[in-house]
């Protein structure tokens, strides 16, 4: 029995840590579907976190945070546009740049505005932070083993935005694969001379895709500061841009196996914080800095053909200009 | 009537190049047209400027009689216009009907769009011959079938007159021939057809009228029925400056090239040269014609060491070539590429520094390990003295050359390392006519030193000025060989558009044999 | 002007007007976020010249500084003159320490002119294994080498953690590093070195490094500007279907390449751990690999440039420490800002103001007299 409690514990730990992973996963998928690198969702994540918890501590209100966080992400996203389409640059190096420009300003305003050496202050309220939603008699269930415990612990008891990054997963695939606008950010991201010369607007399709992947990050970020956390601490995001990428690239970007990968790096997550120190039969202890190193591990075995083929969007990396 | 397209005095530069100069011409509705030109004749921009893709400077176009004024691609298909491209336009990985809705969707959501399409698909595929799986990836299609695809998708888009750029390009003759059923079938629904092309069998097969184009300019239009494929190759190749290359006979040696049933395959596995057989010799300028994509460049860049063929052998004075580009540098070869800034030199390096493209290991420019920049920049001066490279600056930048100058430098580095055999793909491709003759002279002067020369280009009139054999390719195969005593431009032109094939109808097709020409003038069996 | 002198011309003011410009920029951008914070950008910029030239202990530092950057900026630069984005520098340098640092720990008495040659050895081998992987991946496989080094990075972080939580932890201690090196594997400082022909300088890190830094800027500028190989990495670089035509191998040349870059990286642990720290710590990089990547960028790849440009980084780091004495709400965070912005400008952005700087050539050309 124990060990049964301990899975669904460990299974809710591990919908709680995918969270801010998805979303990002999902805000990569647009973008990089859509032909451009998303190497800045580390940035916009960030620039989201600080944001929202800025806001939520100033005002009080996690909704006010949540949008602050949103449109900071956008705000990235737009410069990452202006930077990448517009401006045909680089979008490896505007994206680094963005993550670094993110990971040295956010800390600079929080400790000029603030003064707790560069964190923002710490949130008290309920009304600041998306808590736990409780559902019906769920206190009631969780004595009972079988489903009450499942009900309880895995599907009652998360924040909102779990719910949300839960629910956007399908949305995603629908609006990828059902609409028109779907339709078009895949093309762009194939075949940009095929959309241009049906009449769509490369510039502008990419525009929205990286304007939506910014509203996605900063959804994440948001989690992260004021869900997850009750606060902005500096590099918080902690390459979780990064990994959301490996994780979308695992997924051969699409919705549902990306949202699996994800879910496979959160498990490996909280499974290193429940084993620290444990000593498992036949291995001993398993350092958690190898748990922490495998989700990279496993994106470089993809990336090396060695995990089956993982085939991007062809025409990804490459600035679009007209007649080439 | 109205003619379904009017085109009035179109006139378009890029930069100095006149590629379009006050064109006129009118497609009557209900039939197919032919617009018919050597490369670089002006067809293409001119379809472009009608499609939207370009704006003319000046000129008007008119559709069905009425003026209208085209910006962007959506003007073109608003005012019924649709293009065929000769490099498809199509998402690989979609179906074919999400190819064909893609930008006319009809409707934010694609469930009820995708289902009125599929309606509309099946009954165009039916009215047309259009039959295509509308579910089926594109890129699993055979090209034929991923023609019709963008041929429906101007037909879904309203299109009335639909231009095909180049559309037997990439076809077997069995697809080329469904093609051309299919216009028919159009033609006689009421739809417009404009073929653009420098095809003249297809021209004769189906198009009504046709317009020739040559040097941006119209120079003749006609009814099909009234005029033959030898004088559209007349008027396309037209009556040219014939540089008078002086050259005594060819005094030919022992053979230091020899190709037997070379085969190579292009990256999707299509064959793109096949059962290729050839020989030149010591002495002897061997000159390759044929319309640019019949399989030349990559017989060159077979040759050259670039790509390993599929089948077949190459030797090189007797002993099988090596397997990569610089061994055969070092067994005697030397490759002046087709398209030198893509491939023969570094645009950003100076001139001195793209002299030593594929020869930077020779001890001559090396002191140790270091470049000897010295023995570079002289060598460099030394080559542009002998070439008449102006200015004779070996540090400037290769691309503040002239077009002529560059070429002649990459001919100038090749020569000099003293082959054995040199090939040569299209020497003269942007070089004015000055450095035309210069460059000329200098192959017919290596001729005369021994050294066996290759010549490959689209130039009729290059390969019938240096050339003391000729080679046509066409499809893949050589289609006719003969002595420069006994070719003229007419014979050359059909035998590189492909008809000297059919009008000896011999019945097979596939490995061209090099045969002997026949002195009646037909071509050989193909 | 002579034609020749004339393109020369216009290759300086390239190679020097816009990196200014762009330098420029990225600085306007940060006053405007120091403004923010309610500081005044005129006097922290005063201040953090100051603190950075201002005095010979702030010019010593800046200069030690200076050597990492200059580690790493070659890393990257030479990286890019084959064709490739070496993100990876960070986990080069972090591994190449554990490679100079075991030199170091094993060192027992041996005299330091013995130490360094084995450690320059170490360092620069263990910095270019950690490129291996990612270069063989990119050269047979194709995986793109940005996604993989990135990658490496961070498995290079836990890979160092625990090693030195685990496995080179000093016994009984609690941070996480290695114990110090023995006092024979210690770096001679500029104070020392000069001290001993008379000349009095105050005491910074800045060490003999710094000239290993320089010499190893100046093989980078003969390799790739000056030998046959470096022709072939250029001609890789600026363009694989002529590389073919010339007989070169595109993917050994990046396999190989990759392998140097990520020795030059591994050599920053010889200022940082052998100069400075004198042990293994956690993190020792601090940055520097994306550092390495503005230094290259601003620099566009010319080991000259890039010695001047990790100068003004140094300078920005020393000043930025000295200028948040003053003023604490402007400190290294800030720092990084600029680094960041200056890679956007000069990397993402530098079509931006290539056009304006062409047009305003044009103007002043004509406007000579002929």
């Amino acid at each position: 029995m124990e060990y049964y409690t301990l899975l669904v514990l460990l299974i809710a730990a591990t919908l709680r840590e995918a969270t801010p992973l998805v979303l990002a996963a999902l805000a990569g998928l647009f973008s990089e579907r859509s032909g451009v690198i998303a190497l800045g969702l580390e940035g916009m994540m960030l620039g989201a976190a600080f944001a929202a918890a800025a806001v939520s501590a100033v005002s009080g209100s996690a909704w006010l945070g949540l949008g602050a966080g949103v449109a900071v992400a956008m705000i990235l996203a737009l410069v990452l546009a202006f930077t990448c389409v517009t401006q045909r640059g680089n979008q490896v190096v505007a994206a680094i740049a963005v993550n670094i420009i993110v990971a040295g300003v956010a800390p600079t305003l929080a400790l000029a505005w603030f003064n707790q050496g560069g964190q923002t202050p710490p949130l008290a309220e309920r009304a600041q932070r998306f808590t736990a939603i409780v559902w019906p008699w769920a206190r009631q269930a969780r004595s009972n083993p079988f489903p009450g415990l499942i009900y309880a612990e895995l599907l009652s008891g998360h924040s909102l935005i779990v719910y949300i990054a839960a629910a956007l997963v399908p949305v995603s695939a629908w609006v990828l694969y059902r609409t028109r606008f779907g339709l078009r950010l895949r093309a762009v991201g194939e075949n940009p001379q095929a959309v241009d010369t049906a009449g769509v607007s490369v510039a502008r399709l990419r525009y929205q895709a990286i304007l939506i992947s910014g509203a996605l990050c900063g959804v994440a970020g948001t989690f992260l500061s004021i869900s997850a956390s009750s606060g902005f601490v500096r590099d918080m995001t902690a390459g979780k841009g990064y990994l959301a990428l490996a994780a979308l690239i695992f997924g051969k970007w699409r919705p549902y196996p990306t949202m699996g990968a994800c879910l496979l790096f959160a498990f490996a997550d909280a499974l290193a914080a429940l084993l620290q120190g444990v000593s498992l039969p036949l291995v001993g202890v398993i350092p958690v800095q190898f748990i922490i190193a495998l989700p990279y591990v496993l994106t470089v075995l993809l990336l090396g053909g060695f995990v089956g083929k993982s085939i991007p969007p062809r025409a990804i990396g490459v600035p679009y200009a007209k007649g080439e | 009537m109205d003619p379904a397209l009017e085109l009035r005095g179109i006139d378009k530069r890029f930069g100095s190049v006149h590629a379009n100069r006050a064109v006129s011409l009118s497609v009557g509705p209900g039939t197919v047209h032919g617009i018919i030109g050597e490369n670089g004749a002006g067809k293409s921009t001119l379809m472009n400027i009608v499609y939207g893709f370009h704006r003319a400077d000046s000129g008007e176009v008119r559709v069905h009689g009425r003026a209208v004024d085209i910006r962007s691609p959506q003007d073109a298909i608003g005012a019924g216009i649709g293009m065929v491209h000769q490099h498809f336009m199509l998402v690989e990985n979609f179906t074919v009907l999400e190819n064909v809705v893609l930008g006319a969707e009809g409707g934010p959501l694609l469930g009820p769009g995708l289902g009125l399409a599929r309606a509309e698909l099946e009954k165009l595929g039916r009215d047309y011959g259009l039959e295509v799986p509308l579910d089926e990836p594109v890129e699993h299609l055979p090209v034929g079938l991923q023609q019709r695809v963008e041929i429906l998708k101007a037909l879904y888009r309203g299109a009335d007159v639909l231009i095909l750029d180049e559309p037997t390009a990439v076809l077997t003759p069995q697809e080329a021939d469904q093609l051309f059923r299919m216009l028919a079938r159009l033609r006689n629904q009421g739809k417009t057809a404009i073929l653009v092309t420098h095809k003249l069998r297809e021209i004769m097969a189906i198009a009504d009228r046709v317009t020739v184009m040559r040097q941006g300019a119209v120079v003749a239009e006609m009814e099909t029925a009234n005029t033959s494929p030898r004088e559209l190759a007349e008027k396309m190749v037209g009556r040219p400056v014939l540089l008078d290359v002086q050259k005594s006979a060819a005094r030919p040696g022992a053979t230091l090239l020899e190709v037997a049933d070379l085969e190579v395959r292009d990256r999707r596995g299509v064959a793109r040269v096949k059962g290729v057989s050839f020989a030149v010799r010591a002495a002897e300028i061997v000159g390759i014609a044929g319309v640019a994509g019949n399989g030349q460049s990559e017989l060159l860049e077979a040759l050259a060491g670039l790509t390993a063929p599929s089948l077949g052998k190459i030797r090189l004075a007797g002993a099988e070539v090596s397997a990569g580009a610089r061994e055969r540098r070092g067994q005697g070869l030397a490759h002046v590429p087709e398209d030198r800034l893509k491939m023969g030199v570094i645009a950003s390096f100076s001139a001195a520094d793209n002299g030593i493209l594929g020869y930077h290991d020779r001890s001559e420019y090396l002191w140790g390990p270091f470049l000897n920049r010295g023995a570079i920049r002289s060598s460099c001066a030394r080559k542009m003295s002998e070439w008449d490279v102006r200015p004779q600056q070996p540090d400037r930048r290769i691309l503040a050359f002239s077009g002529g100058n560059q070429q002649k430098l990459v001919l100038a580095r090749e020569i000099d390392s003293r082959p054995q055999v040199l090939i040569v793909g299209q020497p003269t491709r942007g070089v004015d006519i000055g450095a035309i003759e210069f460059i000329h002279r200098r192959l017919v002067a290596l001729r005369d030193a021994g050294v066996a020369i290759l010549l490959i280009s689209v130039e009729l009139e290059e390969i019938l000025g240096l050339s003391d054999r000729i080679l046509v390719m066409a499809g893949g195969v050589i289609s006719g060989e003969m002595d420069r005593s006994e070719a003229t431009e007419e014979r050359l032109g059909l035998m590189m558009a492909g008809i000297g094939r059919e009008e000896s109808r011999s019945g097979k097709s596939g490995a061209g044999r090099p045969g002997g020409a026949t002195p009646s003038g037909k071509g050989p069996a193909g | 002007m002579s034609e020749r002198a004339e393109s020369q011309g216009v290759k300086w003011a390239e190679l020097l007007v816009l990196p200014a410009v762009n330098l420029l920029a990225a600085l306007v951008v940060s006053g405007v976020i120091v403004r923010i914070i309610g500081e005044n950008p005129w006097t922290a910029l005063k201040l953090l010249l100051g603190g950075a030239f201002g005095s010979g202990e702030g010019i010593g530092y800046t200069l030690y500084y200076a050597t990492n950057f200059i580690f790493t900026g070659l890393s990257v630069a030479v990286a890019y003159k084959a064709g490739m984005f070496n993100i990876g520098a960070e986990g080069q340098a972090y591994i190449g320490g554990l490679g100079a640092g075991l030199v170091c720990l094993a060192a027992g008495s041996a005299p330091f002119w013995e130490v360094l040659p084995a450690a320059i050895c170490a360092a620069a081998v263990f910095g270019a294994a950690w490129a291996f992987i990612p270069a063989w991946l990119q050269a047979k496989r194709g995986s793109h080498i940005v996604i993989t080094t990135i990658m490496f990075n961070f498995i290079a972080s836990a890979l160092m953690t625990w090693l030195l939580v685990n496995v080179l932890i000093q016994p009984g201690q609690q941070s996480p590093e290695t114990r110090q090196f023995g006092p024979n594997t210690w770096q001679p400082t500029a104070s020392d070195l000069l001290g001993r022909v008379g000349i009095h300088v105050a005491a910074t890190p800045l060490n003999l490094s710094f000239l290993i830094a320089l010499a190893a800027a100046a093989g980078v500028w003969a390799l790739v500007w000056r030998t046959r190989w470096g022709y072939a990495i250029r001609v890789t670089g600026e363009n694989p279907a002529a590389a073919l035509y010339a007989g070169i191998s595109p993917s050994k040349v990046t396999f190989l390449v990759m392998l140097l870059s990520g020795a030059l990286a591994g050599c920053l642990p010889l200022n940082e751990l052998m100069g400075s720290q004198h042990l293994i710590s956690l993190d020792f990089p601090a940055g520097a690999g994306f550092v390495g990547i503005a230094v290259a960028l601003m620099a566009r790849n010319h080991p000259a440039g890039i010695c001047a440009a990790a100068v003004l980084f140094g300078a920005l780091v020393q000043g930025g420490s000295e200028l948040s004495f003053d003023m604490p709400h402007v400190n290294r965070d800030m720092v990084v800002v600029i680094q960041g912005l200056v890679i956007l400008f000069c990397g993402g952005l530098d079509n931006l103001f290539k056009n304006p700087l062409r047009i305003l050539r044009g103007w002043v050309r004509g406007a000579r007299p002929r």
